[in-house]
């Protein structure tokens, strides 16, 4: 099996069960800690739980197994996805997500690579993962190794200036083995993206500055599979896929809110959100 | 006294080479101005390990991060008052938090960027880096120390800023002299007071030391290379045997070596101190010279220092 497809796949019916784990994840873990993003978490669920369970080539007991595919994640607030879906692949126990936020936890509030086995580097401060995933696709190139780089952006990130460059840096080096997803869910934290710095068309910009531009619905598992898999087919340019989503998604009272991006859900508004999630009375 | 002057960012350039022959991890990344920067003389030798990512320090520092996930061993080059200020964040966030492999080198420091104006001059750039944990910050004070500094950089892990100079400055230390990151070198041994210097002003304190020797005052001169780690050890001890410290820097004194060297005294043993340096202004243009003499970066205005925080005693 090629790169852009892991060692091992789940089915897609079996990933839509953990899809909802990983939502339950998010909402649970960002109600213990009393904080948190869970609106950018939950529109990159089916995103993250493609990448981590069917497409990366990864070793979730050997963190760092020098050939495994990298993951960055760029729009670092989004951490509680990427814990849930570390602790369900098998970095680390389950339960450690209640320990988010928590003084002394692995879990910082925005990942750190100090803490966690399995978090590449630091992130948080907006803008900055795409260059760091430019280099180290740019090492993998001089090292004439396979291995991919995969950056996880929001689109309101977009806005940040380091980002354009670093869309230069990897189509002027051909790095065909990034990756670099969007979720595009039209909303940050001073609401809706187009209102507070437009950003449209996103597609056209990325095409114009030389990249694969792949667009998916971002809440279809079988069509993120396909995009991922079109991407690591791609080659002499970089791929981008842009993938629209729902901030909040999952949850109805959080979807489209962008109050949600970053507020901890309390005990009543947590027991609805797992109902939902459920589709049954937790 | 006849003195071969060169550039101290030639020493970066050799120092380059020295590793590219060396290490096959060792990169180099400039952001457009590698003739400046004497990266260019690595890029002739090693053309598919220079990256040149244009105008764009931010993602010049991103990719050198990432680089060093790969194992790499990067040289982030450009001049001081872009990569430390522009970039900051990229530095602090990506690189120091995540104590990262990554080597930064700030061409142009001080005032060698004299004709270019305040825009040019990184006056502020060993404070930004000073601040930052896990960064080591290293101001060589002639081409030779430079290489030296440049390979000890490439050959430790972990992040490290080194200051270069545009101008040719006189080149004093040998190929001999003993080099260590960290390590302070005491140059002249005096009992009255104690010069602290770092970077090509090492030199005037040196003509300090024989000025003021014609009046009868004895001073000890320490090359204080590496401004972090802070050679403790080396301003205690100075501090304790002459009882009067004056630190020199073209930098500004917030924050700098003035600032780094009071820190340590005000703590564990509080000490006269002078600073010699740039007094919390944004300079003009001007040749080195011009400026040095203007903004009192000379041996003059050290021996005047000198007298000044012994008699402080």
């Amino acid at each position: 099996m090629g790169r852009g497809c892991a060692e091992s796949m789940e089915s897609m019916a079996r990933l839509r069960e953990i899809c909802k784990d990983v939502r339950a994840d998010i909402v649970r873990m960002t109600a213990a800690a009393g904080s948190g993003h869970p609106g950018g978490s939950l529109s990159a669920v089916e995103a993250m739980t493609v990448l981590y369970f069917n497409v990366m080539n990864h070793r979730p007991a050997e963190p760092e197994w020098p050939d495994r595919d990298r993951f960055f994640l760029s729009k670092g607030h989004a951490c509680p996805v990427l814990y849930s879906v570390m602790a369900r692949s098998g970095y680390f126990p389950v339960e450690e997500l209640l320990t988010l936020r928590k003084c002394g936890t692995r879990l910082q509030g925005h990942p750190s690579c100090k803490t966690l086995p399995g978090i590449e580097v630091s992130s948080g401060s907006l803008g900055q993962g795409l260059s760091i995933a430019n280099g180290f696709a740019l090492s993998a190139k001089i090292n004439r190794k396979d291995y991919r780089a995969y950056c996880l952006m929001g689109d309101g990130e977009l806005q940040e200036g380091q980002i354009w460059e670093a869309i230069m840096t990897a189509a002027h080096y051909k790095l065909d083995n990034v990756c670099a997803i969007v979720d595009y869910n039209g909303l940050q934290i001073d609401g809706d993206v187009e209102k507070v710095m437009g950003l449209a068309p996103i597609q056209q910009k990325w095409e114009s500055f030389n990249w694969n531009v792949i667009e998916a619905d971002g809440h279809d598992l079988t069509a993120l599979q396909a995009a991922y898999e079109s991407a690591a087919r791609t080659k002499g340019k970089p791929s981008v896929i842009i993938m629209k989503t729902i901030k909040g998604k999952g949850i109805s009272f959080m979807e489209n809110v962008a109050g949600w991006h970053g507020k901890a859900p309390n005990s009543e508004e947590l027991r609805q959100a797992l109902a939902e999630i459920y589709g049954k009375e937790n | 006294m006849d003195v071969k002057m060169l550039p101290t960012r030639d020493g970066y350039g050799h120092g380059l080479l020295e590793l590219g022959a060396t290490n096959p991890d060792v990169l180099v990344l400039d952001a457009d101005l590698a003739k400046s920067t004497r990266s260019d003389w690595f890029a002739a030798k090693y053309p598919d390990r220079f990256f040149d990512i244009g105008i764009a320090e931010q993602d010049m520092i991103g990719t050198a991060a990432g680089l060093s996930l790969g194992g790499k061993i990067p040289f982030a080059t450009t001049y001081g008052v872009f990569v430390a200020g522009r970039a900051w964040d990229q530095i602090r966030t990506t690189v120091c938090y995540s104590n990262l492999n990554v080597k930064i080198a700030g061409a142009h420091g001080g005032i060698s960027a004299g004709g270019d104006g305040a825009t040019h001059q990184a006056l502020e750039d060993i404070a930004l880096m000073r601040v930052l944990p896990n960064m080591r910050v290293i101001v060589p004070c002639d081409a030779i120390e430079a290489r030296k500094a440049t390979v000890a950089a490439g050959n430790i892990q972990g992040p490290c800023f080194l200051r270069f100079a545009r101008e040719a400055t006189p080149v004093f230390t040998t190929e001999g002299d003993f080099f260590a990151i960290g390590k302070a070198n005491v140059l002249r041994n005096g009992n009255d007071a104690t010069i602290i210097a770092a970077g090509p002003i090492v030199y005037e304190a040196l003509q300090a030391f024989d000025l003021l020797a014609a009046e009868g005052i004895s001073v000890r001169v320490i090359n204080m290379h590496t401004i972090k780690p802070l050679d403790e050890d080396a301003v205690l001890a100075a501090a304790r045997e002459t009882g009067a410290i004056v630190t020199a820097e073209e930098a500004q004194i917030n924050g700098g070596l003035g600032g780094a060297v009071s820190e340590i005294l005000a703590r564990h043993q509080p000490t006269p101190v002078e600073m010699v340096g740039i007094a919390d202004t944004f300079l003009e243009c001007g040749t080195p010279e011009e400026l040095a003499e203007k903004y009192g970066l000379t041996a003059k205005y050290l021996v005047n220092a000198v007298k000044k925080a012994i008699a402080r005693k």
